[in-house]
């Protein structure tokens, strides 16, 4: 069996920290209750908003770079077999070594067999999406390996025993108070003295980690781009945390999903332009590092790279969301979300939280897995994201689709209608023919009743009560247009139904009132 | 089937509606047209906002403008590669403030640490985004050296800056290891507020040699 074409083969989906364990309007109900949770992240993201939109406008050719890089990574997609093996070639020619991953687990498994090779019990991370995405930490800590992230807010995070929340600044959630708790509490030998200025929380995680970086053995990394003609990866970085991992151990691990790829190295000049702006609303990161291989006498000599399926091909099966896969991570997207904005990214459960993790998540996972396909209907569908993303992923068009393929995916599996079902089926028959819906108008005055003296339906029974959680409905007008129309022509002596009945059919203020 | 086998599999299955890839229309700018010293000036501006010194001397005083910065070092590194004429008026306090590194006898991590500055040559600079490009050429040495002392001082000629990005990318070969530096480390993990000076080098001085 070397070959399925022109045979549907089954998907494979991903597996490790993808799922949103409980349904997203539950999480973010819970998460919405914490004030002090909101103030930082409205704070947080309003401040990189601005930041984004002023190194933004700076371009002038801004849209061009975005309609390269979206072209660049669908063809990326189109490509993709033939630029991995290419990436493979250069890559193992220049002393690398590549393994490949179906899922999380065989992931995990290979990074601990090249760190047990080492005969090193501790690893230095760079923050990395991937090795979070396959829960790498946990696993190593299982085999007696310990992982350092090095990463700043990653290191808030693990320090704290809390789970990341954004893709870029993982304890964004966090003010600087809390931050100095946190050291206090969980890093040895903190200064007891030491205060929330963030130079001064800085300097105590150089304090914390120097020692770590200097004597660090095996390094465990992801990559912002591979590029195939070339061979070479590359890490996008500020702190020099990833420059330390990435130069002074014997050994380097990178894990990265396949779809990291780009074709050539001038491919990068797009990407370089559209990633710092788009993520830290700067002109350039401090640090981007480069390495094809291994080069003799600077760096790791001992090079690997774990190549990570887990889903992606499941989600390049989906011919709407396969551009879901552009990604590069930039997390403007949740910057702009009204939603994330206000839930925060723990509500998604999964590694990928806001806009982007909305699709991405159930893509990878498939749209049954757990609550997965509630978060789709985590958006306002306001497409602040799309317009944000720089690669013009097409959001909300996805999360729509993703919503369709969750309905359809239910269709049949249950012998009762549910309450979606008989309201469909009503909505289609009423919507059929005007006389359908003519009939259903008679209805109205009943809706009046039940608004009662203050004109308002404060509660609306079944599924429709999502709708009054948090707002009243006006009571329906005494009569429908139609009614109107056919009783107004009438007493004018047009015919009714025609919509040319002259100046009489101006509706009297009053009429005029009881249609809104 | 092995895992590779397998992932190509899986992806040439999902491509089974054989996608088009699409021509790239590259209508961004390819060079910025900007002269000598506009693109000295914007460097600098650059370079400043990221809180990195920078000086613009002639070519000829860059010796005595390395001299004052190491002033207050009691060590410094160099590369192997490093034009000898720089460090003409750096040996006052001693020659043996200066380390050399080379790949024959390179310093150990723990002696690195111990240093308090390296002075490095640069491959290209990018005045637009105010980013220097060190390929590890041998004036600019092996990456480690540029990266553990706590003071970098880096000379880039003004003949190697570049406008843009895409015209400096032009210039290097991207299979050497390469370090983009565009001033000191900084990290924007708390409240999003930028913070300078984190693992990397804490203060970057920019000599500007015309």
């Amino acid at each position: 069996m070397t070959t399925f074409l022109g045979m549907p083969a089954l998907p494979a989906f991903g597996s490790g920290n993808l799922f949103a364990g409980e349904s997203f309007p539950k999480a973010a109900h819970r998460e919405l209750g914490n004030a002090q949770l909101r103030a930082n992240l409205g704070h947080a993201t309003h401040t990189i908003r601005d930041k984004r939109q002023a190194v933004v406008s700076e371009l002038p050719d801004w849209e061009q770079l975005r309609d390269a890089g979206s072209a660049i990574k669908e063809s990326v997609m189109a490509r993709l077999p033939e630029l991995l093996e290419e990436f493979e070639a250069n890559f193992t020619a220049r002393g690398g070594v590549i393994h490949w991953a179906r899922d999380a687990r065989e992931a995990n498994e290979i990074v601990a067999g090249l760190v047990r090779e080492t005969g090193e019990t501790e690893v230095v991370k760079v923050k990395s999406m991937a090795t979070q995405e396959i829960g790498l930490n946990e696993y190593l800590e299982e085999q007696g390996i310990e992982a350092f992230e090095t990463d700043l807010a990653e290191l808030i995070v693990q320090l704290d025993h809390d789970k990341p929340s954004h893709i870029l600044v993982p304890a964004i959630h966090k003010n600087r108070t809390e931050i100095r708790d946190i050291f206090l509490r969980e890093m040895p030998g903190a200064d007891p003295a030491l205060t929330d200025d963030p130079p001064v929380l800085a300097m105590a995680a150089r304090e914390h980690l120097r020692r770590k970086f200097l004597t660090a053995k095996v390094a465990v990394s992801g990559a912002n781009f591979a590029l195939a003609d070339s061979g070479t990866l590359a890490v996008v970085e500020s702190e020099g945390n990833g420059r330390m991992c990435l130069t002074l151990p014997e050994t380097l691990i990178t894990v990265m999903g396949i779809e990291k790829l780009l074709p050539t190295w001038q491919d990068l000049e797009v990407f370089m332009q559209l990633l710092p702006r788009s993520s830290t609303g700067e002109r350039m990161n401090p640090y981007t590092s480069l390495w094809t291989g291994v080069t003799e006498g600077d760096g790791p000599q001992n090079v690997h790279l774990v190549l990570l399926d887990n889903g992606r091909s499941a989600a390049l099966a989906d011919e709407m969301g396969r551009s879901a896969l552009h990604c590069i991570r930039c997390s403007a997207c949740m910057n702009v979300c009204p939603v994330y904005e206000r839930t925060g990214g723990h509500a998604y459960g999964s590694t990928y939280p806001g806009p982007i993790g909305a699709i991405l998540s159930p893509l990878l996972t498939g749209i049954q897995a757990e609550e997965n396909n509630s978060l789709p209907y985590a958006s306002s569908l306001c497409g602040a994201c799309y317009d944000a993303c720089p690669v013009k992923i097409n959001i909300p068009d996805i999360l729509v689709h993703l919503r369709s393929v969750d309905v359809d995916s239910k269709r049949g599996t249950k012998k009762v209608p549910s309450q979606m079902d008989l309201g469909m089926k009503a909505a289609s028959w009423a919507l059929s023919s005007g006389r359908n819906l003519g009939l259903v108008e008679k209805g109205l005055p009943l809706g009046r009743l039940a608004a009662g003296r203050d004109k308002k339906i404060k509660k609306l029974p079944g599924i429709a009560g999502g709708w009054t959680q948090s707002r009243d409905i006006p009571a329906p007008p005494a009569q429908s247009f139609r009614d109107w129309w056919a009783k107004e022509h009438r007493d004018a002596g047009g015919s009714p139904g025609t919509p040319d009945g002259g100046p009489s059919s101006t509706p009297s203020p009053e009429t005029k009132e009881a249609q809104q | 089937m092995t895992a590779r086998e397998d992932i190509l599999t899986r992806i040439r299955a999902a491509l089974q509606d054989s996608p088009e890839a699409p021509q790239v229309p590259r209508e961004y700018r390819a060079a910025s047209g900007m002269g000598a010293d506009e693109l000295i000036e914007l460097l600098v501006d650059r370079l400043v906002d990221y809180k990195a010194q920078v000086a613009v001397v002639p070519e000829s005083d860059v010796p005595a403008r390395i001299a004052s910065l190491l002033e207050g070092a009691k060590s410094f590194v160099v590369p192997e590669g490093l034009d000898a004429g720089w460090l003409a008026g750096a040996d006052g306090g001693g020659a043996s403030r200066r380390r050399l590194d080379s790949p024959a006898e390179p310093l150990s991590v723990a002696e690195l640490d111990g240093i308090d500055a390296v002075v490095t040559g640069s491959a290209v600079a990018v005045a637009e985004t105010g980013t220097i490009i060190l390929d590890g050429s041998a004036n600019q040495g092996r990456r480690a050296i540029s990266l553990v002392p706590d003071h970098h001082i880096c000379v880039v000629k003004a003949a190697d800056i570049a406008g843009i990005l895409p015209e400096a990318l032009r210039r290097i070969d991207g299979t050497r290891p390469i370090t983009m530096i565009s001033g000191p480390s900084a990290t924007s993990d708390i409240e999003l507020e930028r913070v300078e000076g984190v693992h990397g080098p804490r203060r970057l001085d920019v000599i500007i040699a015309r």
